[in-house]
Formats: structure tokens, sequence, C-alpha cells
């Protein structure tokens, strides 16, 4: 039988609910992350079919240099440190030096983005060359949105963590580890595209 | 009795319109979402059965002779895609996922009411625009399936229209995929446990699953696809060396995970309102949950069963067959539970009760002509024919669209505190049931014979089973007639129902009818026995 | 006494009886015109059969818990408090199981006897090389078994027709034309959307896709006229993309044969 059972803590209203329980939103956000690993894991499927099962025509040109996606992935990689201190920092109070570290975050996915672009002008296929070429260009380019995405809400959150009158504080920490979460994201994927795309 | 409200949002109810106009608004209130859902999904469907009468027109006589066949091809797509992303997706998901799951969790909103009224609002402008594709330079043809190369030589404002609205559809529906799972997992009122949810509350979780795993695959699909037709690429573009194969695969690891989008919602609703009606706890509770997990994961692995006549290596088409079979297994397991639940039960017939049963068995009889679709030599000779067409609208419209009704009936003294007429709504039952079957079941013998599907003109000798099939479809129109006016008597002058007709004891009957803005008067009540029916009553 | 056990034996065996009836009697198939049609009918017959006895056995079972267990006027309150039955619930799981995994053998080795489970083959000296790659489609050829007088065809699709090249004749013909109790073999391509062969009386089907050849191979095994329909969406006038496959006795054959072909071709 149901029970009325009063004695139970009141669920409280949703927004204050908000409020309180930080994770649910990063739940959220975990689940939306996942849904955006599918769109990449789509596009890798598709990929990794075309390099199996359709050969290039003959004289297509599709190699790709090794120099600058390198120094790209360690751009992410080290990014992802810095924006892993930024955090730490602004944990213990220290907004101006964790606003720091996010403007060089920053500074570094804005670095990722000039160099993928000098990448794209001097690659020897265009778009529509053949299959690889336009499988690449999709794969990079949409990682690309993902990057300039981030590093546009880098800036936004690095604003937010000013001293005077920033929102972002040690007890609201939540855009910044969302952003942060994000951000890793971004770089995980771009590893895995690294490893498939420009290794195998 | 004291209530805690956030003060910040009693000053935002307060700015939103009352009355019918709060339907109009960007409201944030899960059941004013919930109801927006459900009648705009109605009136999508009442386009596409418009579109569907017309096909029916079309095809009561041999010839191509009521609209010109380029005309037909837009029918059908634009049929197919507003009843699946318009009309079911929506309504099982959209409508009684944001009514119902609050309530059954315990909760006062959704996790994310602001996500939640953008997904909403996502859906009216990207079905107008649909719509009005025809109008533009013809709606897109290639079959809601869009298969290239022919959806990129077709005309192209119409194709890309489409891939837009769905896009945007497809993003509401991950919208709502993730809010429903941050629902149910983390807003569960305290001391709630997990295996004392409703049993729709587990079918949203495994649809909402896989939305969020398969539905951003479409949408990536889609995008290379608009490349294909606007940008010159050739993913799927054989002339420049692209595969069109890929986009089949594609296409259907959304798509048939999709099909238990449509569906399982509504296994959830018809579990609620069995036990309800009969008077009886749900059979097999634990079991019930199990199979739900068991259909999700084994929906992600059966996608190339749509694919057995297209270029698929001998070696895949066994391994899809024999996954794809195995679904009857755990959705077996839900059917024969529904009958024992109505076994010694105390069964009230009445509407709601009829359309479940209906359900139960219009969708036996669609599953097993799936099981056998499923047998690679069997599908060879009925692939994209009728039978296939048979096929998944014995399971679409008598499985999920006998569910909505069903649900409708059931709920609806609950949204608006009155009880729908039960002649009527018998009456709606009879004319259905019987123009469904009608217009549906020689469809199959249509297809075993020689008629293929999407196509405007056939072999003479088919003519006096396709006119059967079009009396259906007169049949099924004219039911929806005492559907409307039952529920536009019924909303003013209906039955008062109280706050429980049904002497129901889910969550969502323990509030009074229709529900209060935040749901309850005071706190939730804990129902550790949603199905505690027969219980000795104190 | 009767008693309960009785009267559901006594319904079951019902349920089989017409089942069985109805799985026999009732031929919802069109003609039998290749050696893949019986073998199509026969996986038939039994999905139909078990089909039926599942959903006339479900449909009783509603009906009836209807009719039985409808709730009577005087009567209040609820019905038992049944939660389950574990080994009710392991029977209809275990039970299920067992069908759907016998259907998929019996499939298999349907499939098999038709030919899908071989190596695909297309017994053609012209064929370009073995840098193509075949697709899909149905088999009925492995290695050894090709033979010289296996007829190869190679079918073009385009909106909206068929073209069947006969290259040992050197000429193209709109009409498919085939003796009758001799193995066909088909290369098909497509020239610019997805199209599809499909012979209802054959029970054959395979998708014709551009830029990746398919192969069908099939055997007639009665003489007549039957229809060849594209079967997949292909564009406005996909309803009329028709041809016919005309089945003939072998001295009919090669008289249209020789009537047709342009050159001697030395083989
Ligand atoms: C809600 C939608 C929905 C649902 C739930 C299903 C459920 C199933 N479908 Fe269906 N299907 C569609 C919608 C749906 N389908 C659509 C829209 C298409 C066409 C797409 C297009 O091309 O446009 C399609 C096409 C389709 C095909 C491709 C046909 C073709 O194009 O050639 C196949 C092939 O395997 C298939 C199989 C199945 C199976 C095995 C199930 C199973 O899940 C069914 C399981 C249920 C039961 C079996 C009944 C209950 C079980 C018992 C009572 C237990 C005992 C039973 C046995 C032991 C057999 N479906
Ligand atoms: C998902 C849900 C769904 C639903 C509910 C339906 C409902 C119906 N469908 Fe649908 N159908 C599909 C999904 C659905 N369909 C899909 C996916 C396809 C494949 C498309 C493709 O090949 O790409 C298809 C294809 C399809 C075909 C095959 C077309 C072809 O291949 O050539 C046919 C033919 O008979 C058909 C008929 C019908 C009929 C008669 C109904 C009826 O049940 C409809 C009944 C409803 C009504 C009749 C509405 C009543 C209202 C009015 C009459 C208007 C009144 C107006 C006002 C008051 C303003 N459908
Ligand atoms: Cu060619 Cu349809
Ligand atoms: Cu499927």
């Amino acid at each position: 039988m149901t029970t009325l059972d009063s004695s139970k803590e009141i669920q409280k209203n949703n927004s204050e609910v908000n409020e309180t329980h930080e994770d649910f939103r990063m739940f959220g956000l975990i689940t939306f992350l996942i849904a955006d690993g599918m769109t990449f894991a789509g596009f890798f499927a598709a990929y990794l079919t075309y390099k199996a099962v359709n050969p290039l025509p003959d004289g297509a040109i599709y190699e790709l240099e090794l120099p600058i996606p390198t120094l790209n992935t360690i751009l992410l990689l080290v990014s992802s440190a810095t924006f892993h201190k930024a955090g730490k920092a602004l944990l213990k109070d220290k907004n101006s030096d964790s606003q720091k570290w996010l403007f060089f975050t920053a500074f570094l996915g804005i670095i990722f983005l000039i160099c993928q672009l000098f990448e794209y002008f001097h690659l020897p296929f265009g778009l529509t060359d053949n299959l690889f070429a336009s499988t690449f260009y999709a794969l990079t380019g949409f990682h690309g949105l993902h990057v300039t995405l981030g590093t546009l809400m880098i800036l936004i959150i690095a604003w937010q963590s000013r001293i005077n009158g920033g929102r972002l504080t040690s007890q609201n920490m939540f855009p910044l580890e969302a952003v942060e979460l994000y951000w890793h994201f971004v770089d995980g994927i771009w590893v895995v595209l690294f490893i498939i795309l420009y290794l195998l | 009795m004291t209530i805690s409200i956030d003060p910040q949002k009693t000053n935002n109810e307060s700015l939103q319109p009352k009355g019918w106009l709060r339907y109009f608004s960007f409201s944030l209130d899960h059941k004013v979402i919930g109801i927006q859902y459900l009648v705009c999904g109605f009136l999508f469907y009442l386009i596409g059965g418009t579109l569907a009468s017309a096909i029916r027109i079309e095809l009561a006589s041999p010839m191509s002779d009521f609209m010109p066949r380029d005309v037909y091809n837009q029918v059908l797509t634009l049929h197919g895609t507003i009843m699946i992303f318009l009309w079911i997706v929506p309504v099982v998901n959209g409508a009684f996922g944001n009514y119902l799951i609050p309530f059954y969790v315990g909760a006062r909103d959704m996790a994310f009411p602001r996500l939640n009224a953008v997904a909403f609002w996502l859906i009216p402008p990207s079905g107008l625009m649909l719509v009005a594709s025809y109008f533009v330079e013809g709606a897109a043809q290639a079959g809601w399936t869009a298969y290239p190369p022919l959806s990129i030589t077709t005309p192209q404002s119409g194709q890309i229209i489409w891939i837009l609205s769905v896009l945007l559809l497809g993003g509401s529906s991950i919208f709502g995929g993730i809010n429903f799972i941050a629902t149910i997992i983390k807003l569960r009122r305290p001391g709630l446990k997990l295996m004392q949810l409703p049993m729709y509350c587990w079918a949203m979780l495994g649809t909402s699953l896989l939305v969020v795993l398969s539905t951003p695959v479409l949408a990536g699909t889609l995008i290379l696809l608009s490349f294909d037709i606007i940008a010159n690429t050739g993913f799927f573009n054989p002339v420049l060396g692209g595969n069109v194969v890929v986009y089949q695969h594609l296409f259907w690891f959304y798509s048939h995970p999709a099909v238990y989008i449509m569906v399982l919602p509504a296994f959830g609703l018809v579990s609620e309102i069995l036990p309800v009606h009969a008077r009886k706890p749900l059979f097999g509770y634990t079991t019930m949950v199990f199979s739900i997990m068991g259909i999700v994961v084994l929906g992600l692995v059966v996608w190339a069963h749509h694919m057995f006549t297209s270029g698929t290596p001998p070696w895949m088409r066994l391994f899809f067959t024999i996954a794809t079979a195995f679904i009857a297994v755990p959705t077996g397991i839900k059917f024969f539970n529904w009958v024992a639940t109505l076994w010694g039960g105390k069964i009230s017939i009445n509407s709601a009760m009829l359309f479940s049963c209906g359900f139960i068995i219009n969708f036996v009889f669609g599953g097993i002509t799936g099981v056998a679709l499923a047998q690679v030599p069997f599908d060879i000779h009925v692939h994209d024919t009728y039978f296939v067409v048979a096929h998944f609208h014995y399971i679409v419209y008598g499985g999920t669209v006998f569910i909505i009704f069903s649900s409708i009936y059931h709920w609806f003294p609950k949204v608006t505190g009155r009880i729908l007429n039960e002649k009527l709504g018998i009456l709606h039952f009879i004319i259905t049931f019987i123009g469904f079957n009608l217009c549906f079941a020689p469809q199959h013998w249509l297809g075993l014979n020689g008629m293929p599907r999407r196509v405007a003109e056939y072999d003479p000798q088919f003519q006096f089973v396709n006119q059967i099939s079009s009396l259906g479809a007169l049949l099924m129109a004219i039911s929806t007639i005492p559907f409307l006016i039952n529920v536009f008597l019924s909303v003013r002058n209906g039955k008062n129902a109280g706050d429980n007709p049904w002497n129901a004891l889910t969550p969502e009957w323990l509030t009074s009818s229709p529900p209060p803005v935040e749901n309850w008067e005071g706190e939730a009540p804990l129902v550790e026995e949603p199905y505690g029916y027969g219980k000795e009553i104190s | 006494m009767l008693n309960k056990n009785f009267y559901l034996i006594l319904i079951i065996s019902l349920v089989f009886a017409i089942s069985f009836w109805i799985g026999f009697n009732v031929n919802l198939l069109p003609a039998e015109a290749s050696i893949n049609a019986p073998i199509y009918d026969e996986l038939f017959k039994i999905l139909f059969i078990i089909g039926l006895i599942i959903f006339i056995g479900m449909t009783i079972a509603v009906t009836y818990s209807l009719f039985k267990f409808r709730k009577r006027n005087d009567q209040i309150g609820d019905g038992i408090a049944l939660e389950g039955n574990l080994s009710l619930e392991i029977v209809w799981t275990i039970i299920p199981s067992i069908i759907v995994l016998l259907i998929g053998l019996y499939s298999y080795n349907i499939y098999d006897r038709m030919g899908g489970m071989k190596e695909l083959n297309h017994n053609h000296e012209m064929m370009s090389s073995n840098t193509e790659k075949i697709w899909a489609g149905i088999s009925q050829t492995s290695d050894n078994e090709i033979a010289i007088n296996n007829l190869s065809i190679e079918v073009s699709a385009m909106q909206f027709a068929f073209l069947f090249n006969y290259p040992k004749g050197n000429f193209i013909s709109g009409e498919l034309h085939v003796p009758v109790d001799q193995k066909v073999s088909m290369k098909m391509e497509s020239k610019d959307v997805i199209h599809a062969f499909w012979v209802p009386e054959f029970r054959i089907k395979q998708d014709i896709i551009p830029g990746q050849p398919t192969i069908l191979n099939f055997t007639p095994t009665k003489v007549g006229k039957y229809p060849i329909i594209c079967a997949e969406l292909c564009g406005p006038y996909h309803g009329g993309m028709r041809a016919s496959i005309i089945v003939e006795e072998e001295s009919d054959y090669n008289e249209w044969f020789n009537k047709n072909k342009k050159s001697e071709v030395n083989l």
C-alpha cells in the first residue's frame, strides 16, 4: 500500500536543488558529452570503413605531414594541464592566478586553431578532391569547431573569474568545472583523431 | 503546510501567462510542456494522416492519376518523416515523459526546465519548415530514409530543408533524453529506490539511453549528406568515389534504435495502464526491467537487418539475423507478463483497457512478421515491399498509436479533472480497430505477391486488395471524428472525475486533478509500491 | 470430471491444428518458378505456422481474460495480489529463445541451400579482373561448379530501365531471355542511383548499386513470362521501372539468341 511518509526530508524545490547539488548539472553535461562523442564515433566509423573498402583513385594525393599535428597534440595536452591549474587556483581562492591560467589555456587553444588553419592552407588537397580529403576535413573541421567553442567559453569564464564582481568563486566552481570537463573531452577526441587520422 | 518555493521561481511564475495562454508561452512547467508536446504532436498527426489519406486515394486505382509521381514521392516522404519525428517520438517521449516522469520520481519539475522548454520549442518551427518545403521547390522526395545517391540528385532545396529539420528534431530529442536521464537518476525523491519506480521510468531510461547513443550518429550522417548536396563532396556519391552503403549503415545505426525509441515508452505506458484497470499488480516487475535493458542493448546491434539486399557480406547477414530475432525474447517476456497481469484480475472494460489490449494483439502480429523479416532468406523476397509497410504499421500504428489513445483515455482525468465519454471512446476503439486491420492486413498479401513499396502505380491485379486497404484507411480517418468530438465535449462538460477516478496507486494520482503548479501541496508522497493492488487497504 | 488442464490441452491442440491447417492450405505466395522458390516456400510455411500459433494463442489469452476476468457490476475490490512467478517467467524466456534459435538455424540452412553463403563468383571470361570487388548477392556457383554452359549476363540499371548485356552474343536486350533449368549468373551495376532486381516468382531480390557491382545467380524452372520489378525507390518513375524475364525452352532460347547476336565471339 501507499505510504505517505512525512518524516522523510522534503524534496526541495527544483531550482533550489539546482543551487545546492552541482553534480546533477555535471551529470547532464557528461550525458551530453557521451552524445557528442557518438557523433565523432560515427565519423570515425565512416572514415575507417572508407579506408578499408574504398581504395583511392590513382594519383590521389593523401600525404599528411606530421610536425604540425604533433605540435597541436602537445598544445592541447599542455592546455589541459594549464586548465587544471586554473581550477586548483580558484579552489584556493587565488582568482587572479586562476584567471591567468585560463587566459593561457585560451591562448593555447587559439594557437592550436591557427596551426590547424595553417595546415589546411598548406595541404596538397582540397575538400572535394577525394573521399580521404573530404573525410579528413570533415573530421578535423568538426573537431576544430569544438575547439573554437571551447576557447570562447574559456574566455567567458576567464572574464567571470575576475577579482571584482566576478561570478566565479571557490563557492561557485560549476562553470569552470563544466568547461574544464568539456575541454578535456575535446583533447581526448583529438588524441583519438590524431592516432586514427595521422598515425594509422 | 510549509512549501519551500524558491522566490526567484515564484517571480518567473507570476510573469508567465495564465489560463490557456500559457500553452503558447515559453513555460517551464513540465505539465504545460507535456501538453504542448501532445497537442503539437496531434496536429502533426492530422497532417501526416491527411498525407496518408492522399496516399491511399492515389493507390485506390492502379494508375498514377490522383497526383503526379514526384508529388507522390514527396507525400510519402513527408508522411513517414512527420509521423515518426513529429508525432510518435515527441508524443510517447516528450508528452507523456514530461507529464509523468516528475510525478513518478517525486520531483516538482524536470532536472533542467529551461532545456526542456527549448527542446519543445525546437519542434514547431522545424515541423512547419518541413511542411512548408512542399511550397518552395517541392519537398524532399527520397523517402524518409533519404538514401543517397537519390537524395543527392533530387531537387536540392527540399532535401536540405528536410535535413535541417530532422537535425533540429534530433537535437530536441537529445536534449529531452539528457533531461530524462538526469531526472530519473538524480532527481528521485529521497528514499525512493530505483526498483520502486513505476515501469514507465525504466522504459524512459532505456529509451533515453538509446536517444543519447544513437541520435548523434544520425546527426553526423545527415551533416555529411548535406555536404554532399551543397559542397559537392563525395562521401556518399559514387561518381566521386563515395560509398552509398556506408550511409545505410550509419542511417540504420540510428533508425533501428529509433523504432525502439518509438515503442519502449509505449511499453512503459501500457505497464502503467493495465494494472490500474485490471486491479492487479504488474506481473514480474524485475524481469520487465531486465527485458527493457535487454532490448536496449540488442537494439543497438541489429541495424543491418534493413540492408539484407544491399551490399553486405554473408557473415554480417547471419549475425544480424540471429541478433534481430533474439529481440523477440525480451519483448516476448513483456507480452507474457502483461497477459499474466490481466489473468485473474477484476478488469474494467473501458476505452483505455480496450486500446491497450488492441495494442497487445496488433503488436504481437507486427512482431511476428518482424521476426520473419529478420530471416535473411525470407527478407530477400519481401524487402522493400508492402509486406514491410504492413509490418511496421502494425507496430507503429497498431502498437504505439493505440497506446497513445489508450493513454489519453487514461490520463485525461488527470490533466483536466474530467472523464472522457466512454460510449464515444468505445465507438472510437471499434472503428479504429476494424479500420486499422482492414487497411494493413491485406498489405501483407500485396507484398508477398509482388507489389513493391513507394510506388504510385501498380499492376491491375492488385487493385481489389488495394481498395480494401484504402477503405480501411477511410475508416481510420473517420475514427478520429468521435475522438475529437469526445475531447472537445469533455474538456468543458465531461463528467467530473475527482482526484483519482481509477483508484490508482501510482504517484501522479496522489495529488489533486488537475495538479497544482508544483505537483504537490506539501511534500511528495513516497510510493513504495506503485502496483500494490489487492493488498489489504487499510 | 474434466479438469482445467484438460481444457488447456484441448485449446492448445486446437490452436496447433488450426495453425497447421492454415499453414498447409492457405497459399499466399505467387507461382514457383526457380529452384529458390520451393526452398523459400518451405521456410515461409514454417514461419507462417509458428507465427500463427503464437498469434492465435496470444489473442485467445487476451480475449479470454477480458471476458473471464471482467469486473461484474456487483464486484468491488481488487484482483489477486500476484506479483510474479519466477518459474513461469523462466519458462517463457526459455521457450521463445529455443524457438528463435531453431528458426535461426533453420533459416541459415535455407539460406545456404539458396546459395547465399557461398563465395561470390561471377563466371565471366571478360570480367575485368580480381581488382574489382564484388559486393554482395546470391551465388549458386561454387568454384568447382563453374560450368562453361553457365549463362552469364551483365545487368545495368538506370533511371528508369534495365538493360541486359549478353556478352557471348555481344548484344544488349531490354528483355531478359533465359533458357529453362539452366544456371544464370548475373553481374549487376547501376549507372545512377540504387535500384533493385526483383522477380517475385523466383523469390530473389538484390540491390543494384552504383559503383559497387553485385552478383545474382538463379536457375529458372518453369517456362513463362515473369515481371522484373525495381524494388528500390529511384525517382518519380520508380513505379514504372519494370522489365520482363522470359523463361523458355532451350531451343526457343537459342533461336532468340541467334537472331539477336551481333557477331561470333570465340571462346
Ligand atoms: C516501433 C517500431 C518498430 C518495432 C518495435 C519493430 C520491431 C521489430 N522489427 Fe521492424 N521495422 C519498423 C518498425 C519497427 N519494427 C519500421 C518503421 C521498418 C521499416 C523501415 C523502412 O524501411 O522504412 C521496419 C523494418 C523491419 C525490418 C526490415 C525489413 C526490410 O526492409 O526488408 C526487419 C527485419 O529484420 C524488422 C524486424 C523487426 C523485429 C524482429 C522486431 C522485434 O522487435 C519484434 C519483437 C516482438 C515480437 C516477436 C512479438 C512479441 C513476442 C512474443 C509473443 C514472444 C514469442 C515470439 C516468438 C518466439 C517469435 N523490421
Ligand atoms: C510512424 C507512424 C506512422 C503512422 C501512424 C502511419 C499511419 C498511416 N500510414 Fe504510414 N508510413 C510510415 C509511418 C506511419 N504511418 C512510414 C515511416 C512510412 C514509410 C515512408 C517511406 O517509405 O519513406 C509510411 C508509409 C505508408 C504507406 C506506403 C507508401 C508507399 O510506400 O508508397 C502507406 C500506404 O498505404 C501508408 C499508410 C498509412 C495510413 C493509411 C495511416 C493511417 O493510420 C493514418 C490514419 C490517420 C488519419 C487518416 C488522420 C485523420 C485526419 C484527417 C483525415 C484529416 C482531418 C483534418 C483536419 C481535421 C484538419 N503509410
Ligand atoms: Cu529503379 Cu526503382
Ligand atoms: Cu530495424
